[in-house]
């Protein structure tokens, strides 16, 4: 109706009707805002006698800064998109692209680019980045000597093969001759502070270089044409203040696990998530930990000590702030100085053996088996920001509509001769009350999403919590009657206490909207089965739904799960498509390169 | 069947389980793909129904029930086996074997001894279904219709010490359980992995649609009745002359459940048919089932037993019918005396020189107990005793055929562990309860769990009224379908609701007298407080050695039950 005025008004103003239509694709995806300052700078336009044409300004000059990103969660996507915006803020010519949807020529024809890429597990490539990275280590890779570039790793101290991904560019393009505009920069998990030099520097050296526009007046980005899904108000650093619904232990009473189920009220905040998304949750530590932590490093809780500009009390500051359930090597450093112990020293020796030492240890076994004389400041300052956990999605909106429903394992174990709890999973498990408050926020991951048609059949394999997705796959499924065929693995350690959703499973599968599900119960017998081994049992008829198309989704554990899972795959399409394991192997990267085998691992 | 006893036939619509074993497959059903099914711990549909003929029942643990819908996880199906054991004799190295699976593969990891002279598996879960059959077929049992529409597990009289009656009256049980079993595959194709049948099945004597409903046999040597004859539709009562078994009484249309609030249904008493000679057992045993299988009620499934039958048809005609299908008369029954149902608890010596041992096993529950460890301690006895184990009507086990020179070592095991012990009261002895909840489906309030807790409760009130050394038969059951025999007791529970119980008083110590309802729907409490009052009225007003059960009739506190099918439902008072 609306369209249908406008036209009319269009053409009464002498446009014809081919410039009517290039006008509606232009503005097509704008939202209310961007109309908005689109029509003043139209105004204006007009008011200085030009052509209402929106010509790129200082067009001359071709060089721009390319920003390709790899992003497994999100977060790097994320930091990506934060840096173009400030570039676009200085009016820097910029553009950013996800390295999956990157034209591997192109690089050559670039004169300036900024790797933001992230590393999983064993030093792995997020997914996106996959095809890019084995590209410029292969013998393909062209000679880069007119090329400028930075690279920013993501990752996490904790892990051995911290950044790898970010390093591996950072060499390759060093390799294939190309020159660095700054040193490269990894982050640990808490990456705000590096991340926003590291863009300093940057666009110091380059400003310049890519000669930032003149035009004062600061001009939004008009990114026309790229479809942007309508992001929410709510992110990691503003998050939204939740309400908890529910906490529902679904192991049975003899389980060895302790998962829940967890729904948070989204209410009227108006968040959007896909099924594959994750779910930022901000925790606060036990306060009978950081009271046994206080009182084992024997300061006050009250002292006061300054923390990113603000005075807290210690003990709020443990509570609310800081990193303690998970421990790092930072810390170890620091914290030595005042420990002054021969034995905590040679650990910092030998980045290995510290690592080992670090498992299963949080910052108050450092703490009770090297006692120091420190500072609640100098305490302070030897740790890390704590870090919001992420945890898939286990609901469709589609489904549970303004609700957000999450499968969390309690992380609870004994070491070094105590109880330790994992910070965020005991959090919603057994400390915040229903109806209590807790800060998420939606991290979106394009990486871990349905096939579009809904035609096409998917497999899920998601042993323990990594069923998480799966849930909200089904409910978008159910809900959109999608006709494709759906198959899923799940294993844990018993049938009759483990089956996560069991009920729901059952009415999927009644229902017609689940076709098959193949469980691995490793505990019920005396040989363990896991999800693999269910695999290469059905492996004829698991080839035979790739070739026909399926996606293929792996959710949960990244060590030993996803890999064990992904040999099998390898083993399924050279036994059942009488391939060469190289072939196999290509087969498998071709479907990860499509899109049709994704991964969501921890 | 003759022309004009057509009219015998109930016609109407079919209840549904005769549906579903006519489509069953001579009970093949789908059980088969169901084991396969790893999505549900449970048999589905029919098969539900259809695993009980190979004598399984699927169960859940009631108590997690709730617990477990909330955690989105199915009820912790399972499933109870009950094995076919004619006479309840057991070898020790059987025992072994079932003494090692109950531990490792049941979730319960007890043997539960019942009142139909067997063992039960409690708390077997899918996944072990078939290898449990397996084992049990490997030591030589099997469970085939211990359950569903069919004649199911033989009893017959524990009674070591007339050792050579008791020999021939088993080896009858055994016959006649095996003679009514059914002919089909069904259960080693499923179970055992044997080969398909290739011929056409058919089921000669239980009929291709099976029986109307369950059907139960004992042998039975008075003077003792505890297998409880008036609880079952056919019974072989022994008649011996001089220590030789020679031919059997005939009781026929016993049976003790009802439906609460359905006056139609009634426990009954069984009918003395006659006597016959050894020979012609299995002819009338044959004829008294192929009877029932033509005359039993296919429509009500309520009304569906002999004794429905017998009360519907007329006890003449039944007993005609009988005479022609075997093509024997019965003569006059010859006469017998029941003194007494309960176990000779303790050591016996039989006339064979043999010694054995009943030991008293509270609820027939065999399990480590804290400080009493009866299921090692009975793994014990089995791995050196040289006789058998046999278990009873009354949910005990006797440890059969013990030389006397392995007495001292065998009495030192069970009292080492607890399956021995001199303190054990007599009214302990004479208590008796169904397993009911958590595991049976059926329950509608405790029994097996209540049960050691009220009898303490009633040994106070007896010690309170000087009557300690005197027993009243107390039975609980949790549904009034029967399996605790209440309504053969002279005090007798039947479960109503959690906490709730009818209260029928006025059984006898034989077993030959269905006791009436005195109050609907007590409380535990409530029961105390009307035993308190009558035992107390039984110690001041009984007259010498008169029992309880018989007192209460006598000082007409309860009227007694004459003809179950006529006056059960009366008003218990003499008032009105």
């Amino acid at each position: 109706m609306s369209s249908v005025i406008n036209q009319a008004t269009g053409l009464a103003a002498g446009l014809n009707e081919n410039q009517w239509s290039q006008i509606n694709q232009a503005t097509a995806s704008l939202n209310p805002q961007q109309l908005t300052w689109l029509s003043g700078y139209l105004a204006g336009m007009a008011q200085n006698g030009q052509s209402a044409v929106l010509s790129q300004p200082n067009s001359s000059s071709a060089k721009s800064l390319t920003i390709l990103y790899g992003s497994q969660t999100g977060n790097a996507k994320s930091v990506a998109k934060e840096y173009k915006a400030k570039l676009d803020a200085l009016n820097v010519p910029a553009k950013i692209v996800s390295m999956a949807d990157y034209k591997h020529k192109q690089l050559k024809t670039e004169s300036h680019v900024v790797v933001i890429v992230s590393t999983h597990g064993e030093g792995e490539a997020p997914d996106d980045a996959v095809a890019l990275h084995s590209f410029l280590a292969g013998k393909k890779a062209p000679k880069l000597k007119d090329l400028n570039f930075a690279v920013l790793g993501l990752g996490d101290t904790s892990y051995e093969f911290f950044c790898q991904t970010a390093k591996d560019f950072d060499k390759r393009l060093q390799d294939l001759g190309a020159t660095r505009i700054t040193d490269r920069v990894d982050c640990d998990v808490d990456y705000d502070a590096d991340v926003t030099a590291w863009f300093e520097t940057i666009t110091h050296q380059v400003k310049d270089e890519l000669g930032a526009k003149s035009m004062q007046s600061v001009i939004p980005s008009l990114d026309l044409g790229a479809s942007s899904v309508v992001a929410s108000q709510y992110t990691k650093k503003s998050p939204y203040t939740a309400t908890l619904l529910e906490s529902l232990k679904i192991t049975g009473r003899d389980s060895v696990k302790d998962i829940r189920h967890i729904e948070i009220s989204l209410e009227d905040s108006g968040i959007q998530y896909r099924p594959g998304d994750a779910l930022g949750v901000w925790y606060k530590n036990d306060a009978s930990l950081v009271a046994e932590l206080i009182s084992e490093i024997g300061l006050q809780s009250d002292t006061l000590v300054g923390w990113s500009g603000d005075d807290y009390s210690f003990n709020d500051v443990l509570v609310n702030q800081l990193e303690l359930t998970q421990s790092y090597p930072t810390f170890v450093s620091k914290y030595a100085i005042y420990a002054k112990n021969v034995e905590l020293n040679a650990l910092l020796d030998d980045k290995s053996v510290l690592r080992e030492y670090l498992t299963k240890r949080q910052i108050i076994d450092v703490v009770r088996q090297f006692p120091a004389k420190i500072t609640a400041q100098q305490f302070v300052d030897a740790l890390r920001s704590m870090t919001p956990r992420l945890y898939s999605i286990a609901s469709s909106q589609a489904e549970v509509e303004d609700e957000v429903h999450l499968t969390v394992a309690l992380v609870e174990y004994e070491a070094h001769g105590h109880t330790h709890q994992g910070g965020a999973s005991s959090f919603l498990s057994t400390r915040l009350d229903e109806g209590g408050e807790v800060n998420v926020f939606v991290e979106s991951n394009d990486n871990f999403r349905l096939p579009d048609d809904g035609n096409t059949a998917v497999i899920m394999i998601g042993p323990g919590t990594g069923i998480a997705p799966f849930r909200a796959f089904m409910q978008q499924r159910e809900a959109e009657e999608s006709s494709g065929e759906n198959w899923l693995f799940f294993g844990n350690p018993n049938y009759t206490q483990d089956f996560l959703y069991q009920t729901e499973w059952q009415r999927f599968v009644k229902d017609g909207v689940v076709n098959k599900v193949s469980l691995a119960f490793s505990r019920d017998q005396e040989q363990k089965i896991y999800v693999q081994h269910r695999m290469l049992e059905q492996g004829a008829e698991l080839y035979q739904w790739l070739e026909r198309g399926a996606h293929l989704y792996v959710c949960g554990d990244a060590n030993h799960m996803a890999k064990d899972v992904q040999d099998a795959l390898v083993q399924i399409v050279i036994e059942h498509g009488a391939k060469s394991e190289e072939q196999a192997e290509q087969y498998v990267s071709d479907l990860r390169r499509a899109k049709r085998y994704q991964k969501d691992v921890y | 069947m003759s022309k004009d006893h057509k009219n015998f036939v109930v016609e109407g619509k079919l209840a549904d389980n005769e549906r579903l074993k006519s489509q069953s497959d001579f009970l093949r059903g789908t059980i088969a793909e169901d084991l396969n099914d790893d999505l549900t711990g449970a048999f589905v549909g029919d098969n539900f129904q259809l695993i009980r003929f190979h004598g399984m029942y699927q169960q859940d643990d009631r108590d997690i029930r709730a617990e477990r819908a909330k955690q989105k996880l199915e009820p912790l199906q399972n499933v109870m086996l009950r094995a076919r054991l004619p006479g309840g004799i057991i070898a020790t190295q059987q025992w072994l074997a079932i003494d090692k699976f109950a531990e490792e593969k049941s979730i319960y990891g007890s043997i539960r001894l019942t009142t139909r002279q067997t063992f039960q598996f409690h708390g077997v879960l899918k996944p072990n279904v078939k290898s449990m059959h397996q084992m049990l077929n490997q030591v030589g049992v099997d469970s085939i219709a211990t359950a569903g529409d069919v004649n199911r597990n033989v009893l017959c009289t524990s009674n070591p010490v007339e050792s050579e009656v008791h020999q021939e009256a088993y080896e009858w049980a055994k016959k006649i359980s095996e003679h009514l079993l059914p002919k089909t595959r069904a259960y080693a194709e499923i179970w055992l992995d044997g080969e398909k049948s290739e011929t056409t099945e058919v089921e000669p004597i239980l009929g291709n649609n099976y029986l109307p409903r369950k059907f139960k046999t004992t042998v039975v040597i008075p003077p003792q009745n505890d297998v409880d004859v008036h609880a079952n539709d056919l019974n072989f009562v022994a008649i011996a002359e001089n220590g030789k078994l020679v031919g059997f009484n005939v009781l026929v249309g016993g049976g003790l459940a009802m439906t609460h609030g359905d006056t139609s249904t009634f426990p009954r008493k069984a009918d003395d048919f006659g006597y016959i000679s050894l020979e012609h057992t299995l002819a009338v045993a044959e004829a008294v089932v192929s009877t029932q299988r033509d005359w039993g009620n296919r429509v009500n499934r309520k009304n569906a037993k002999t004794k429905y039958t017998l009360e519907r048809v007329g006890v003449e005609n039944f007993k005609a019918e009988v005479e022609t299908r075997s093509g024997i008369s019965f003569a006059q029954s010859r006469p017998y005396e029941f003194t007494s149902r309960g176990d000779r608890i303790g050591w016996v010596e039989g006339v064979d020189g043999k010694h054995h041992l009943t030991l008293f096993i509270e609820n027939g529950r065999i399990l480590d107990y804290p400080g009493k460890t009866l299921k090692t301690g009975c793994a014990e006895i089995a791995k050196i005793h040289t006789g058998d184990f046999r278990l009873t009507a009354n949910q005990n086990l006797i440890v059969a055929g013990v030389p006397v020179e392995q007495k001292t070592q065998i009495e030192k095991l069970a009292r080492e562990h607890g399956l021995m012990a001199d303190d054990v009261s007599l009214q302990r002895r004479d208590s008796m309860a169904c397993v009911s909840l958590p595991t049976c489906p059926l329950a509608m309030a405790e029994a097996e769990r209540y049960l050691p807790d009220a009898v303490t409760e009633i040994e106070g009130l007896l010690a309170k009224h000087g009557m300690q050394d005197e027993s009243i038969i107390y039975r609980v059951t949790g549904c009034p379908n029967g399996c605790g025999r209440s309504m053969l007791a002279e005090v007798g529970l039947v479960g109503k609701g959690p906490g709730k119980y009818n209260f029928h008083l006025g059984g006898d110590r034989q077993g030959t007298r269905i006791p009436r309802m005195y109050r609907e729907n007590i409380d535990e409490k409530e029961i105390m407080s009307e035993l308190d009052n009558l035992i107390g009225r039984w110690s001041k007003e009984r007259d010498a050695n008169e029992a309880f059960g018989d007192f209460v009739i006598r000082a007409q506190v309860v009227k007694p039950v004459i003809d179950s099918a006529k006056d059960f439902y009366d008003d218990p008072s003499y008032s009105i």
